[in-house]
């Protein structure tokens, strides 16, 4: 067996405010292979951009409580101090986040900012770190890269920036790359470029790659397996093939449910009903119950496990496997 | 680039038009007293009066007058260009007494900005950066006593401290550069502090929202992501971010310190711009009044002017055509 590449157990992330404790991750276990790609899906407050900023320790000490282990190649990111922690941001662990408009400085040089991330992690000098870049721009299907590494990013198109993103994430050849919604401000031609590109790099840079996102058609196509988040959870994880030949938990069904389809003719979307539950006041038992069509008497008292019922197929939810899997069957309709 | 600029100018002109007949009419059809009484002497007759009258010009139609105005504005008088008349208390020249008057203004002023931008600027940073902490409070009560003491007092507080009792300030009154440095770095430095107080209370609050703002945004994120350590985030993406409009608040208040800063200059006895307006508001004075107006409209659309080239070469997103 490969050594895992990241493994996070009991992930914990609790921000106090004057309401109470907001518990954004609460309990989260999963882990990476070398070269895997995981897709990460959930509504907005689901949790699933926090638990990563963690695993980029990206969160603001003094705000947020982070408890739990996460193991980068077995070594603990959590205990680590924060220049420890700095020398692996960027160099092993890459991130492009949802919107390259704000997510780019306004006021430099693409190139520049390439050239900056490179800079922070070798001892180069800048000319050399700027050559890189422009070849980096490249390599992401930059056109001119040249002349484009001398422009601001107002002057990039919005697929542009993306990919001047991700040539910035990728610079250094991280062994993870986190993409948090990296299609979500994008137009909808542009989203599947960008996600050919992620994969296109993912086999050029042998990196692993995390897929953050809110939509299950993009998991579907561009990762090896997904896990399905609710109230800072993890609800469902499995393949590809196992949560659309048979998703197990009913929010993934909603999930499937909602999404929207152009090239079908359809009545209406099925939304989830309901509204994701506050992070301070979740609610008992299976923090899904309020929104669940399949609610149960136990699912209000008792937190449902995540328990794996076939092999590398996991959810939480008290419905026996018999009877998820006659619901799936008889009821829900896979749109992707 | 060159078209923005030609433009700006033309609109430069026109805003220096309008104020020019703005003030004539306020002073010359709404005058407090009649200059021409005024200035006829302790005994008067009418007959002295319609003489001062004539002498100054005003029993000549208003159009007539600020068609002088508006010549010997264009083409100049015996003094030099652009002329402003001569002062009717004084006879003389007033184009020579506002430059040589916005002169010492203008070392006010800038001493006074550089005091306020090393006092606001890091206090902003600081109070920013240790949000919430003593430090923070520390800073934004120094800032709020500066913004809230009035000049005409802490300035005299300041004069009985550090000139009365601590003998390191050379006091009230001005001397130039060329005479003796030391000496006129004695009588400015306090006059620089006090005026400085306000400004640094807000320019430290601005700052420290600015940077407050900035530290939040996606980029700052991005940097971090990066592995760059905490100081030059902060240092190269965050003051780079949050500094830019301070440029805009220092032109625009350079600019209409320009016009004379009245209570400072008042206090420290400095024979800046703010005296001698007072003085000629008070006489009735009409051609010193006008010609410190211009001047003053003058420095604040080319400080504007100055903040929006500037802005060019700050702000990339910023092109001007």
């Amino acid at each position: 067996m490969t050594e895992k590449l990241l493994e996070v157990k009991d992930l914990r992330v609790q921000f106090p405010t004057v309401d109470g404790i907001v518990k954004a991750v609460d309990g989260v276990s999963f882990s990476l292979d070398p070269g895997e790609r995981l897709g990460v899906v959930g509504e907005s407050g689901s949790g699933k951009s926090v638990t990563f900023l963690a695993v980029m320790g990206l969160l603001d000490r003094k705000a947020a409580n982070v408890t739990g282990q996460i193991l980068f190649r077995g070594q603990d990111l959590l205990k680590l101090r924060p220049d420890e922690f700095r020398r692996i941001r960027g160099s092993e662990i890459g991130m492009v986040f949802q919107d390259p408009m704000s997510s780019l400085h306004p006021l430099y040089k693409v190139g520049k900012q390439i050239a900056e991330a490179i800079q922070a992690h070798e001892d180069v000098t800048a000319k050399d770190a700027f050559t890189r870049a422009i070849d980096m721009l490249d390599r992401v299907g930059i056109p001119r890269p040249e002349d484009r590494a001398k422009q601001y990013p107002h002057e990039f198109s919005g697929g542009m920036r993306q990919r001047a993103m991700i040539a910035m994430g990728l610079c250094l050849s991280p062994d993870l790359l986190i993409a948090d919604e990296p299609t979500t401000a994008l137009d909808v031609t542009v989203q599947a470029q960008i996600l050919d590109l992620i994969d296109r790099m993912r086999d050029e840079f042998q990196t692993a790659v995390i897929m953050i996102t809110h939509d299950l058609g993009v998991v579907a196509e561009h990762t090896d397996r997904v896990q399905v988040m609710y109230a800072g959870k993890i609800v469902e994880a499995g393949t590809i093939d196992h949560i659309y030949h048979g998703a197990h938990h009913p929010y993934t069904w909603g999930l499937m449910q909602s999404i929207s389809r152009l090239d079908e003719e359809q009545e209406r979307l099925k939304p989830i009903k309901g509204a994701p539950p506050s992070l301070i006041f979740v609610p008992s038992g299976c923090s899904f119950h309020p929104r669940c069509p399949y609610v149960m008497d136990v699912c209000k008292t008792e937190v449902p496990p995540l328990e794996e019922e076939e092999y590398g197929h996991a959810s939480a939810c008290h419905l026996t496997l018999e009877e998820k899997k006659r619901i799936f069957a008889s009821q829900v309709e896979v749109r992707t | 680039m060159l078209r923005y600029v030609i433009r700006r100018i033309g609109w430069m002109i026109v805003v220096l038009f309008f104020i020019s007949i703005l003030t004539f009419l306020i002073f010359y059809k709404m005058p407090p007293q009649d200059p021409a009484v005024l200035f006829s002497g302790k005994i008067t007759t009418p007959a002295t009066i319609a003489h001062t009258r004539h002498r100054l010009g005003l029993d000549r139609p208003i159009y007539v007058q600020y068609g002088l105005f508006v010549e010997r504005f264009i083409v100049g008088d015996q003094y030099g260009w652009p002329g402003l008349g001569y002062s009717f208390e004084s006879g003389v020249s007033v184009r020579s007494e506002v430059i040589s008057r916005a002169w010492v203004t203008a070392q006010l002023a800038v001493g006074a900005a550089i005091v306020w931008l090393l006092l606001g600027i890091p206090i902003g940073i600081i109070s920013a950066l240790k949000r919430r902490t003593l430090a923070d409070r520390a800073a934004m009560g120094f800032a709020l006593f500066g913004v809230s003491a009035p000049v005409f007092w802490i300035g005299l507080i300041a004069l009985v401290i550090f000139w009365h009792y601590l003998h390191i300030s050379s006091g009230t009154g001005y001397v130039p550069i060329t005479q003796s440095p030391v000496s006129w770095f004695g009588h400015f430095w306090l006059a620089w502090v006090v005026l400085a107080l306000l400004y640094a209370g807000f320019y430290a609050r601005m700052v420290r929202g600015n940077m407050l703002e900035v530290m939040s945004e996606d980029y700052i994120r991005t940097a971090r992501a990066k592995g760059l350590s905490e100081r030059r985030v902060i240092a190269k993406h965050g003051l780079r971010a949050a500094l830019t409009p301070v440029v805009t608040m220092l032109g625009l208040d350079l600019g209409a310190l320009m016009g004379g800063a009245i209570v400072t200059e008042s206090v420290f006895n400095i024979p800046g711009l703010g005296p001698y307006v007072i003085d000629a508001t008070l006489r009735s004075d009409i051609p010193a009044v006008i010609g410190v107006t211009i001047f003053a409209a003058f420095a604040i659309v080319f400080a504007n002017f100055v903040v929006d080239i500037t802005y060019a070469f700050l702000d990339p997103r910023i092109r001007y055509a």
